[in-house]
């Protein structure tokens, strides 16, 4: 989801300013993707021109009310129904390293395996600290982001592991790989 | 900082010849009072084998294993016994609790079997399922307590005495997530109170607890990370 699409989504709780969505949108999402209020009035501008939000006259101080259009409405309506799920992985995520690391000569997959494999542990290990801090202290938001993340960690960890495996099979079964003697 | 477990240079073979496995291949790992260590690896990695050799419950081919400075390989049978029911608390994934026996009971019967009274041996059961919030259940059978609370009157009973290693395999398999992080809190809170646990598990989020990780693969040690640092150590 980008973040013309969080905008929209916002906006359906009634007009807003542009530094009231960027409060908005930080709250929602847990402080995960912090958004300067620059690129809040350049999304909305783009909103603007293609007609999915209306602008009001700048006020007394220059700034600008916006609000969903009919067809904003429609728009955000239609992607929350619209289920994801099969978009192709982002190409500079921890699978692509993998996949490189695992085709390309001269570099040792299992080396890149075990160190990617450390720092995400550490990073599971922090995320799900806050996490919990999180949910000790009631935040919902910040708690499901967290989550989010541990899960995500959590996954990447237990794919690294099959990846180690599969490697370690395949190198068994290879033809090319000299027999140890 | 006093090393409880030290196992150096351990190594298991199973069979010989042709069908020779080997279990475990030079492995040294040493455990502090105060340490919390997860082991993580592949099935037929190791994990168990090496759990096994620290619990005694197994012997190496060859390499030593220390459990609070006595070698085991010294000990005869009994002495053997005696260190497993007093030195090291064993938590499994299926909590191996006696069903005709309460939560009290199961956390005395060790005790029991070295000689401890009943008095005391009832004050400390009661003192440790206080510690792992089963103050008042007491009286329950396992069969009336949850998965989770199982595992909690488990790890009482491994906790108590004067025990200071803990060894749990793959404690939280049973548990849904969050019980199972309930459960990884308790044995990561046993060791900040200055014990020591190893604990195998092939779940990132429980090894996650810990504050060493240690990788198996085909019985070495192959990576380890010190999470308290977020250090790689190399091997």
């Amino acid at each position: 989801m980008s973040i013309r699409e969080s905008l929209l989504a916002l906006l359906a709780a009634g007009p807003r300013h542009g530094y009231q969505l960027r409060g908005e949108f930080e709250a929602a999402t847990g402080g995960v993707w912090p958004l300067n209020v620059g690129q809040v009035y350049t999304t909305l501008e783009r909103l603007e021109r293609d007609g999915l939000v209306a602008g009001g006259e700048p006020d007394a101080e220059g700034r600008r009310l916006f609000a969903l259009t009919p067809a904003g409405r429609a728009a955000i309506d239609g992607f929350m129904r619209t289920p994801g799920g099969r978009d192709a992985p982002s190409r500079d995520g921890l699978m692509m390293k993998v996949l490189i690391a695992v085709a390309a000569p001269g570099v040792d997959a299992l080396e890149v395996i075990g160190a990617e494999r450390s720092s995400r542990m550490a990073a599971l290990q922090e995320r799900r600290r806050g996490a919990r801090e999180a949910g000790l202290n009631g935040d919902l938001a910040p708690r499901l982001a967290l989550d989010a993340l541990v899960a995500l960690t959590e996954s990447e960890l237990r794919w690294l592991d099959l990846c180690e495996e599969r490697i370690l099979a395949a190198a068994r079964t290879s033809p090319d790989t000299p027999e140890e003697s | 900082m006093s090393a409880v477990l030290c196992m150096h240079d351990v190594r298991r073979r199973y069979g010989a010849g042709a069908t020779e496995v080997v279990a475990l291949d030079g492995v040294s790992l040493t455990v502090a009072a105060g340490e919390f260590v997860a082991i993580m690896g592949p099935s037929g990695s190791g994990k168990s084998t090496l759990l096994n050799m620290a619990g005694g419950l197994d012997h190496p081919t060859s390499g030593e294993v220390l459990v609070d400075g006595t070698d085991l390989a010294l000990l005869d049978p009994a002495g053997l016994a005696a260190v497993r029911r007093r030195s090291i608390g064993f938590v499994f994934q299926e909590f191996n609790l006696v069903p005709q026996l309460t939560a009290e009971e199961n956390v005395m019967l060790p005790m029991e079997l070295d000689g401890t009274s009943v008095k005391a041996a009832r004050r400390a059961a009661r003192e440790a399922l206080a510690a792992v919030d089963l103050d008042g259940r007491w009286r329950r059978f396992p069969d009336d307590l949850s998965g989770g609370e199982q595992q909690r009157v488990a790890i009482a009973r491994a906790m108590t005495g004067d025990r200071r290693l803990i060894l749990a395999d793959e404690p939280t398999g049973a548990l849904d997530t969050t019980t199972g992080e309930a459960v990884a809190e308790l044995i990561a809170g046993y060791a900040a109170d200055g014990g020591a646990v190893v604990l195998v598990t092939h779940e990132p989020r429980i090894a996650s607890f810990a504050d060493r990780i240690v990788w198996l693969r085909d019985g070495r040690v192959v990576d380890e990370v010190d999470a308290r640092h977020g250090a790689r150590v190399t091997r």
